[in-house]
């Protein structure tokens, strides 16, 4: 397979590298608010940990049985850490390797990481949303209370949001920059097809 | 002729509108703005925290101003069942002094901690007029953190007033007394003027924590001393002391009392007596005092008894006390913001009299005296004097200042606040006050830099002010806006207690360094438990001991079994929570003491002792949750002797 420009090799080590950002910042973050919470309850998830106001979420949970949110709740917390560093490795040696399958395939992991997430996250809302204690002293007929996956949604008396926090953010300016970088190469590779 | 007629005619017509020219009432005083002046719209936030002394409440109230809303009652020298404070078993030892328990005291006034003569609002502290005592209050909790007793004295009036940086709060006495043993205290009382000391304490407070030590103690004539203010800025290092009976009397003071023309303004130079101490000057008396102090990391408080201060006597280290003269009876001694100007206010004075600092520094210098009181010299009154303003009204008793070189200054006779110009002692406004307004305050007004846009009266009387109340009315409070060149009557708004002096500060000092909760891995309360699976009972001889949890909406355990009639329950409550207004309350049938209100990760005990046998209940005092009159519980208790095995648990039966 063709080289791929020395732009793109730099693009990808500059992504790989923010990618380590990931384990110094917050990915994710689950906002609630509510009358008498106006200043709101922010919970961060981060790579291995959570942070934020998790305790009197889950004070406030208990009333509707949804379960104790805690870090036993989330294998992942145990091996997100050596993916993302896989991940991240191979980044480097993309770099170096400087071919397009090596930028592909860098891709698609960042592609099939970001997707496996929020398909995790989503499997997990539902069953802490759906799966409520039964004998929980509040119960709303035909009430669920999963999150929303990205944005905004309200929950009885809360308001919740659900968005990618700073570590996420500079992820999906990896992730975008990238598709960029694979784009051009996919147009520069058609381009030599024509030639050719 | 023609001009008596025009006289006559004058007269028939100023007697017929005679009765609709008596002055009006305090609606008339009102113009249409009033109120949107001192409207907070909801959601919004009050500009100034105001402190206010709940006077024979021993409390301290926190009002809002401008909207004169109050906030908080908080228990400084009485018990509080409110919040346990002085019920439950951790701040028991706060209210203990060397006559034991004193669950009351009248707290006359209040000083905020300044840096640099200007508010810091670290703290505030209020004095006991009764059984003399100093509290510090930490604003950071709004919760009393200290007490220290004053011994040697009696009638704590004139005090706490602190220096510019808070090195010193003063506790100086009002009524003198014996002091030393035992032996020098038993003395006939018609042996006054030998035997009784007019004491005045410098308490040092720790800059960097505030912890209070009674410095040294000055042994002043036997005098009443009534307020005093320290000197700031140029007369930094400085203390006034108003005093009255500097007759000596002691009997039927309201006359034997008000025989002098002229008493005294007691100046104190401390920072000579500091260095008479550094030269190991002063002497160390035999004295028991208590000194309590509330920990935030083990949630209790202890106290301990001491039984010596340091002593200077004055007589004999000289160039530390002054006397100025003051007519008649001074009540109020203000020093102004740049610390110039000291105002005298004799109580029984037609004239307010304003002395000069510098003239003072003069008169000491050039050996300016009139005379002396064992040896400690007066300075002669016209030397030290700036000047006098001239008819400025009946009874003057306080002086606060705007900083815009004007002095306020209330009459207690003719119901008043009358404002006029330091430099130029002209009268230059005035305004009725509803009625017999004692103190005044001025948000900074007592500092270096007022913040000159609020007056606020505490007045002793409130007649036709608030709907009525039986033979007691509650005292009120009035709002003056001080911003022009008149003065605005903006507010009436009753007040808690007796307020004597208050004090206020820009909120924005302190509202973002409020403690919203306590961190639970920072409570060392030996009793604390750090989740549920900790909740338990243990039996002590006749101790039972129940380490009880709280949080939304339960208590665990909630069924205990096994306790017999005449044991002593303690009940260690920690409340889990750790979220900002979430206190948890406790209250059983039948205690003799009070509820406990337990903040957020705090530990707090109720000793109960039960008199009968039977089933009690216990629950949740402060609306915790949708779910907080299911917060409850039952203790079981049997015959004395019996042998029902002890037992507890939470959520197993069902």
């Amino acid at each position: 397979m063709k080289n791929i420009s020395s732009v793109n090799r730099i693009l990808i080590a500059i992504c790989a590298a923010l990618m380590i950002s990931a384990y110094f910042t917050p990915l994710w973050q689950i906002s609630l608010w509510a009358p008498q919470y106006p200043e709101g309850l922010n919970m961060k998830i981060w790579i291995d940990r959570l942070s934020g106001d998790v305790d009197i979420i889950n004070g406030v949970n208990h009333y509707i049985g949804m379960k104790h949110i805690g870090v036993e709740m989330f294998p992942e917390f145990t091996y997100l850490i050596y993916i993302f560093g896989f991940i991240i490795g191979f980044g480097f040696l993309a770099a170096i390797i400087g071919k397009r399958w090596s930028l592909y395939a860098f891709f698609a992991m960042i592609a099939l990481l970001g997707i496996g997430v929020l398909v995790d996250m989503y499997l997990w809302g539902y069953d802490y949303g759906h799966n409520l204690d039964p004998t929980a002293a509040i119960k709303v007929p035909g009430m669920a209370y999963q999150p929303p996956l990205v944005g905004y949604k309200e929950l009885l008396n809360f308001l919740a949001y659900s968005g990618p926090d700073t570590g996420g953010w500079i992820l999906a300016v990896a992730g975008s920059v990238m598709l960029y970088a694979v784009i051009t190469e996919i147009l520069k590779s058609k381009k030599e097809k024509v030639l050719a | 002729m023609k001009t008596k007629l025009w006289l006559l005619a004058g007269a028939a017509v100023a007697m017929a509108l005679a009765h609709g020219c008596k002055p009006k009432g305090a609606q008339s005083a009102l113009s249409g703005d009033a109120a949107s002046k001192v409207y907070i719209a909801p959601g919004q936030h009050d500009e100034f925290y105001n402190i206010i002394s709940g006077g024979f409440n021993g409390q301290m109230s926190v009002v809002g101003l401008p909207s004169g809303r109050v906030f908080k009652i908080l228990p400084v020298f009485s018990v509080h069942p409110e919040n346990g404070w002085g019920f439950s078993e951790e701040s028991k030892p706060m209210l203990n002094t060397s006559h034991g328990f004193v669950p009351w005291d009248d707290l006359h006034h209040i000083a905020i901690s300044t840096t640099n003569a200007e508010h810091d609002a670290r703290w505030a502290f209020g004095n006991a007029n009764n059984t003399p005592r100093i509290a510090r209050v930490d604003l950071t909790t709004f919760k009393t953190v200290e007490i220290i007793e004053i011994p040697n004295s009696g009638g704590n009036h004139s005090s706490p007033f602190i220096t510019e940086n808070t090195e010193y709060v003063v506790a100086g006495t009002r009524f003198s007394v014996p002091t030393g043993d035992e032996a020098n205290r038993d003395v006939p009382i018609d042996t006054y003027k030998e035997n009784f000391r007019g004491t005045i304490s410098f308490i040092s407070v720790d800059k960097d924590h505030g912890d209070m030590e009674i410095a040294f103690q000055l042994e002043a004539p036997p005098f009443n001393f009534d307020l005093a203010r320290a000197g700031k800025k140029k007369s930094h290092g400085w203390f006034f002391f108003s005093t009255y009976n500097t007759e000596m009397a002691h009997t039927l003071l309201e006359v034997n009392a008000s025989q002098k023309d002229k008493d005294f303004i007691m100046a104190v130079n401390w920072k000579k007596a500091e260095e008479y101490i550094k030269q190991g000057k002063g002497k160390k008396v035999k004295a028991k005092y208590a000194h309590n102090k509330w920990s935030e990391d083990t949630h209790m408080a202890t106290s301990v008894i001491k039984d010596e201060v340091l002593s200077l006597d004055p007589r004999e280290l000289k160039d530390i006390i002054y006397f100025i003269p003051c007519p008649k009876s001074p009540h109020g001694t203000d020093t102004d913001p740049t610390g110039e100007y000291i105002v005298g206010s004799g109580k029984l004075a037609a004239i307010i009299p304003v002395f000069s600092f510098t003239k003072m520094l003069k008169a000491i210098e050039n050996q300016d005296f009139e005379g002396s009181v064992d040896g400690m010299p007066v300075l002669r009154y016209e030397s030290v004097l700036h000047g006098e303003v001239e008819k400025p009204g009946l009874g003057p008793l306080h002086t606060e200042f705007d900083g815009r070189g004007n002095a306020y200054t209330s009459f207690f006779v003719s119901s008043e606040v009358v404002k006029w110009n330091i430099e130029t002692l002209q009268v230059l406004d005035r305004v009725p006050t509803y009625y017999s307004v004692g103190h005044l305050m001025i948000p900074g007004g007592p500092t270096g830099k007022p913040h000159g846009k609020y007056l606020v009266a505490y007045n002793k009387i409130t007649k036709d002010r608030y709907l009525p109340t039986g033979p007691e009315l509650a005292h009120s409070a009035q709002l003056y806006d001080i911003s022009g060149d008149k003065m605005q009557l903006l507010l009436d708004f009753p007040t808690i207690g007796e307020p004597h002096y208050a004090e206020a500060f820009p909120a924005s000092l302190i509202k973002d360094k409020q403690v919203k909760f306590y961190p639970l891995e920072k409570n060392n309360h030996p009793r604390v438990l750090k989740g549920i699976n900790d909740a338990r009972v243990e039996r002590e001889g006749n101790k039972v001991h129940v380490y009880m949890t709280t949080i939304r909406s339960n208590f665990r355990p909630d069924n205990i079994e096994g306790i017999r009639v005449g044991d002593e329950v303690y009940f260690h409550v920690t409340n889990l929570e750790q979220d900002w207004d979430v206190p948890h309350g406790f209250a059983v049938k039948g205690a003799n003491t009070a509820e406990l209100l337990v903040m957020p990760g705090e530990t707090s005990t109720l000793k109960w002792v039960p008199d009968r046998v039977g089933v009690f209940p216990f629950y949740c005092t402060d609306f915790c949750s949708a779910l907080h009159q299911e917060m409850q519980g039952y203790i079981r208790v049997s015959p004395a002797g019996s042998n029902v095995p002890l037992k507890y648990s939470t959520g197993v039966a069902e």
